[in-house]
């Protein structure tokens, strides 16, 4: 019986070794080989992304010289100057005013085209692509439309008031219009985007789900906001989040229509670092501001994982 | 039929105004001066003298040509960097392939903004200011393109792969000859989105060209807007023509592929 056992045991260790350093084996060479496909994108990301972020941050604490190279340590000294800084105030206000301009009248806006595009009639392929078509405009041209769009003696907006007899708006230099003329502007080229997204969304609806509402005699707008509305839900929280994201990012408009002004008035947050580090050459300063943006970003997604994950009602 | 009417005025109303600011940059493109100082709506003749003068103004075509290298080699480092990412995530198991598809979904929390800083430091640093892998390279892998195509390769079926092992297909094999033919959908969703948002991007060629050697049309676009704003709009609208021209053209071909794309990051992300 021991014997037995002895040369069972042995049988075991004889075959079993040799088994596990092949899969030992394997194990090493599906990691080799599954980070040679993943390198080239691991690369990129650490050099352009990661690292871009901890340096971010580092440079946060330090003032640079002009070629963004630290010289001295000083802390959180960068941030008590933004908060004690009545230009970023502003800046922040405006930052947020702006997310509050554009972001429910975007999707109030893709919504509405959504909804009135997903009827069965004649026509309808070239009505999306309509609403989708801001999607292929880029900040530089829209903004540039707007630009003469806006102009206070050639533009079609002050022709159109003088038309009906009203006085000219100072579309772009009158510091209590400017933000908001940039608002429009951006509400404009953000309705592709959100259009498609939310246009997928309402196709997703069943069918079914209509046909035994009609059955049971609810009209359009019951249909409309009993089933279309709570069923989409998770795409609005989606898009909203998004394009609140997207509008703590905005730039190239602001660049083109207004530069910052009139009297900070548009200095939204990326164009706040942009002119900081690369006009006047405070790069730590302009990383504080950066981590603050980075800070904002991680709230607002978290929040989506959050909320979206327990309040929007799913199919 | 009172209802067809009244989604027919909403469609066409909606679409009027949603169309109005390009239609009139079309338009502003083809008239004189005096035109514009009229505030006329539409010109009265159709000449291309505007297009011929902002061709002039500006490198126009060398900034358009500038701007098609940029996007389509961006579009094309990324399908292969991201679709590699993903066929290892999906099909080859190691320990740890979870942790890094992770990472890559973390950086959808970083703002590209963000990190403009340290980032210029180090395309300078490379020798990289003016030229096109320093408005190229730092976009090759993007977290949405992993995500995406990883979502698409988890419906290929395993057996498929471990079939094709046992055939002594190698990896890379069924990577280049199964994995990427069957997403073809997926891949032209994600290509087309690369093309427009390199060709639309604006803050980082503003920040790493200098001259017009790699310049982009977008920027371009700025250039012609401080030249020319005050005496020549038209010119100006005729640039933006030239400008859009390209992504409205590939929006209107592609959009099924990138609506079934971005519908799908939205309603699993």
């Amino acid at each position: 019986m021991a014997l037995q056992e002895v040369t069972a045991e042995k049988m075991k260790t004889d075959t079993l070794p040799p088994k596990r350093t092949s899969t030992k084996k394997k194990k090493w060479k599906n990691l080799g080989v599954g980070l040679l496909y993943l390198s080239p994108a691991l690369i990129i990301t650490g050099i352009f992304l990661f690292y871009p972020m901890f340096r971010t941050l580092y440079l946060s604490f330090f003032v640079t010289n002009a070629g963004g190279t630290p010289v001295s340590f000083i802390g959180f000294e960068n941030y008590t100057m933004l908060w004690e800084s009545a230009t970023f105030r502003t800046s922040m206000s405006a930052t947020f005013l702006f997310a509050l301009y554009t972001v429910p009248t975007t999707i109030i806006i893709s919504l509405f085209l959504a909804v009135i595009t997903n009827e069965k009639v004649k026509g309808i392929p070239f009505f999306r692509v309509v609403f989708s078509s801001t999607l292929g405009v880029s900040v530089a041209a829209g903004a540039t439309i707007w630009l003469l769009l806006f102009h206070p003696s050639l533009g079609v907006l002050n022709n159109l008031l003088n038309a009906v007899g009203l006085s000219g708006v100072q579309w772009l230099t009158s510091p209590n219009v400017a933000l908001i003329s940039v608002a429009i502007t951006t509400i404009w080229m953000n309705i592709g985007f959100n259009f498609i997204v939310l246009l997928g969304g309402l196709q997703n609806i069943s069918e079914e789900l209509y046909e035994s509402a009609k059955i049971d005699g609810a009209g359009y707008w019951t249909q409309l906001f009993k089933i279309t509305i709570p069923l989409l839900s998770p795409t609005l929280f989606f898009v909203s989040v998004v394009t609140i994201i997207n509008s703590f990012q905005t730039f190239g408009q602001i660049d083109i229509l207004t530069g910052g002004g009139p009297s900070n008035s548009t200095n939204l947050i990326v164009y706040s670092i942009f002119r900081e580090a690369f006009y006047n050459g405070y790069f730590g300063y302009a990383s504080a501001q950066a981590i603050i943006l980075f800070v904002l970003v991680l709230i607002f997604t978290f929040i989506q994982f959050k909320v979206g994950e327990k309040k929007v009602h799913y199919q | 039929m009172m209802r067809k009417v009244i989604f027919y005025v909403l469609l066409l109303l909606s679409a009027l105004i949603i169309t109005f600011p390009v239609l009139y940059a079309i338009s502003a493109s083809f008239m004189t001066t005096a035109e514009i100082n009229r505030g006329a709506l539409i010109p009265s003749s159709l000449s291309f003298e505007n297009y011929v003068r902002a061709f002039n103004s500006v490198p126009l075509f060398h900034f358009l040509f500038n701007s098609f290298v940029v996007s389509f080699t961006v579009m094309i480092g990324q399908l292969l960097l991201c679709s590699l990412a993903a066929f290892a995530i999906v099909f080859i198991p190691f320990k740890g392939r979870n942790f890094i598809f992770f990472l890559f979904i973390a950086t959808m929390l970083i703002p590209w903004e963000a990190t403009i800083i340290p980032n210029y430091l180090t395309v300078m640093n490379f020798g990289w200011v003016n030229t096109y892998p320093g408005l190229t390279v730092p976009f090759f892998a993007i977290a949405f393109g992993i995500f995406l195509l990883r979502q698409h390769f988890l419906t290929i079926p395993k057996e498929l792969y471990e079939s094709a092992q046992i055939d002594g297909c190698s990896s890379f094999r069924f990577y280049w000859s199964f994995v990427l033919p069957l997403s073809k959908p997926m891949l032209s969703a994600l290509g087309i989105y690369g093309f427009l948002t390199t060709w639309n991007m604006y803050l980082w060629p503003l920040l790493v060209t200098n001259n017009n050697d790699v310049r982009t049309v977008q920027i371009g676009l700025k250039m012609m807007v401080s030249a020319e704003t005050g005496t020549s709009w038209n010119v100006v609208m005729a640039g933006v023509v030239m400008v859009l021209l390209p992504t409205l053209i590939l929006l209107v071909l592609g959009l099924n592929q990138l609506k079934r794309g971005l519908t799908a990051g939205a309603l699993k992300g």
